[in-house]
């Protein structure tokens, strides 16, 4: 237990950390807001996964990925493909040429589901090819670049490269991805209609849970030895090199984490707002991912979370009176938070707020002196 | 040559653009033994030892450990044979505490999983305590790294490496940026560390040489110009024309 408490939750502060952003997701949210925009914050929670994936591989591991769309989006075609299966049954797709394929194939002349789709008939398969998937592309990219020792500059560039080209291979495969519009008419999953309100409130606490338990996982990941050789290795690199580690392998595994957190933030997304597209995977949404993770803090796993609600936040209601100017002002903002917090929100907390917090949390502890009622517990042992 | 040989380096040759730094080198190293390696600014020195430690490909020749041949080895596999390098500014994780620094080059669990698993246990914090008593930094042990002193630094890499324990140290300048007092500790602790293994010491404080060097190889212009012990090597006439020049 105490192992837990330390290692998963990251001791007290971690635990409190938390705690708050549990507290914000599951009775904050859903208390304030009705349905039609909690979804839109389950909506960008799902682009926390990306964010807090970033976090991980930018932040500790010290690679910036400027294609985490591509992870994003492939864990939520996989769900999606399942979900377009499943509402494309011969009874509803009767009026089609070809009944019993998704509408989108029958409009570009497809006669039959090509190979690759039809193990996404089965549920199990689809959401094991929601982490899998992107975490074997992830391998096979990252393995190419880290044991060549390419990296820095030229790996964001690749990475970026690759969100290009799978942008353009899904909008150009029409008759097998849906182009452009994307896979959209989403209906049910495993017989369970996922657009009825209590399924998105459903979907939402479901989606906040895995967020937290991705989080959590981080921590853990961190917490051992692997987190502080990526400390070190951000700091001298040969050194850790040298004393008997194979660097490569270290990048390798953390780049495929990145990937799979964003994938399951791709399918929950898939499943809260029912469709999957291209927009989702390009070059721009995958650096505004970086900007949600750069704005929350980069090294800090929650300060992702409030990092990726903010911006989008802001993205609604600027973009609802100023369409034009909110992609100035975001890039004015990213300009503006790398320059002046390099540490972002978390950062500003730290140095600005902290403080306060602390009086506050002493001054609290006079009034309600609540150890007086728990059996005393010293700081829990840190293994260290 | 003694059967106990570590390391053999033979017509170890290597080219930048056609220059070549190292220029069919033999060099013989022997267990127990400190040899230093001196030379002037560009004999090759430094070069010599990213050869053996895998950070340069070698263009010919073989470089033998054990009759374990390294040249086609990666850097890993290379220290996990038993080979330690310090490099010639200390390069120590300047974020971590010395204690995390000792840790991590503890030489278990260097896999990622078995990073993930590594758990500090009885041995290993035994082995740090002992290494950090060696190293003279058993008051620093929770102080961040990046925060000691010059020569702390230096010492906390070479415990680095000693907590690995090598069958082959080599250390470049090693007591560069040292006072006095933290030589002259350097110097005892060298000694205390050649037993049992091979060190390799590139250097230019020839006080510092005279006190810990067994034997020392003159190298200039990527070739082997003298070797033996310090007396002899100081009064060979090539040695004393290379360093003071014509």
């Amino acid at each position: 237990m105490n192992a837990f408490y330390t290692k998963w939750m990251g001791g007290k502060k971690g635990a409190i950390e938390l705690a708050v952003l549990a507290v914000f997701i599951f009775v904050v949210m859903p208390l304030w807001l009705d349905i039609f925009r909690l979804n839109l914050v389950g909506k960008y929670l799902t682009y926390a996964f990306a964010a807090v994936g970033l976090v991980m591989v930018w932040g500790y591991g010290g690679i910036l990925s400027l294609g985490q769309g591509v992870f994003f989006g492939i864990g939520g075609y996989c769900m999606a493909m399942f979900l377009k299966l499943e509402a494309s049954d011969p009874v509803s797709t009767a009026h089609q040429t070809t009944p019993g394929i998704p509408d989108f194939m029958d409009w570009n002349q497809i006669t039959h589901l090509p190979l690759f789709w039809e193990p996404f008939h089965s549920l199990i398969f689809s959401l094991a090819a929601v982490i899998l998937v992107p975490v074997a592309l992830a391998y096979v990219i990252s393995t190419a670049m880290f044991k060549r020792r390419v990296g820095g500059v030229y790996f964001s560039i690749i990475t970026q490269a690759i969100a290009a080209i799978l942008t353009i291979l899904v909008v150009g495969q029409q008759g097998l991805t849906g182009g452009i519009n994307g896979i959209t008419d989403l209906k049910t999953i495993h017989g369970w209609n996922i657009n009825t309100d209590s399924a998105k409130y459903i979907l939402y606490f479901l989606n906040g849970v895995l967020l937290l338990a991705v989080i959590m996982l981080c921590r853990f990941l961190l917490s051992s030895k692997f987190g502080r050789l990526l400390l070190a290795m951000r700091d001298k690199e040969d050194r850790v090199r040298f004393s008997g580690y194979d660097v490569a392998n270290f990048k390798i595994f953390t780049f495929s984490v990145g990937a799979a957190i964003s994938a399951i933030g791709g399918a929950m997304f898939t499943l809260q707002v029912g469709f999957m597209s291209p927009s989702l995977i390009g070059i721009v949404p995958s650096i505004e991912m970086v900007i949600f993770a750069a704005i929350g803090g980069r090294i800090s796993l929650v300060g992702a979370v409030y990092g990726t609600l903010l911006v989008n936040y802001g993205k609604s209601a600027f973009s609802e009176s100023f369409p034009s100017l909110w992609l100035l002002l975001m890039g004015a903002l990213f300009i503006g938070v790398v320059m002046l917090f390099p540490n972002g929100l978390a950062g500003l907390y730290d140095v600005y707020f902290k403080k306060w917090v602390e009086q506050l949390a002493i001054r609290l502890k006079k009034v309600f002196p609540l150890e007086k009622l728990k059996p005393v517990k010293a700081e829990i042992n840190h293994e260290q | 040559m003694s059967n106990d040989l570590v390391l053999a380096i033979e017509d170890l040759t290597v080219s930048f653009d056609g220059f070549r730094a190292v220029d069919g080198l033999n060099l013989y190293v022997e267990k127990n033994e400190l040899r230093v390696i001196i030379g002037p600014n560009g004999a090759g020195k430094t070069t010599v030892l990213d050869l053996i430690c895998g950070k340069t490909r070698a263009t010919g020749g073989s470089i033998k450990f054990n009759g374990i041949e390294l040249t086609k080895f990666p850097e890993y596999k290379i220290v996990q044979t038993g080979v330690g390098r310090k490099f010639q500014t200390p390069s120590i994780y300047e974020n971590l505490s010395v204690l995390e620094n000792l840790e991590i080059s503890f030489p278990r669990g260097r896999s990622v999983f078995g990073s993930l698993m590594f758990k500090r246990t009885q041995d290993v914090t035994d082995r740090i305590l002992e290494t950090a008593e060696m190293i003279f930094l058993s008051e620093q042990l929770d102080a961040q790294a990046g925060l000691l002193s010059h020569g702390q630094k230096q010492w906390l890499e070479i415990g680095m490496l000693l907590i690995q324990n090598p069958e082959l140290l080599m250390l470049d300048e090693p007591v560069a940026g040292m006072s006095v007092s933290e030589r002259e500790k350097t110097a005892e602790l060298l000694n205390k560390v050649s037993n049992g293994r091979s060190v390799i010491v590139i250097e230019h404080d020839m006080e510092f040489v005279k006190r810990i060097a067994h034997k020392v190889t003159v190298l200039h212009q990527g070739k082997v110009l003298a070797e033996g012990n310090m007396d002899t090597v100081q009064n060979n006439p090539k040695v004393i024309e290379v360093y003071l020049g014509h």
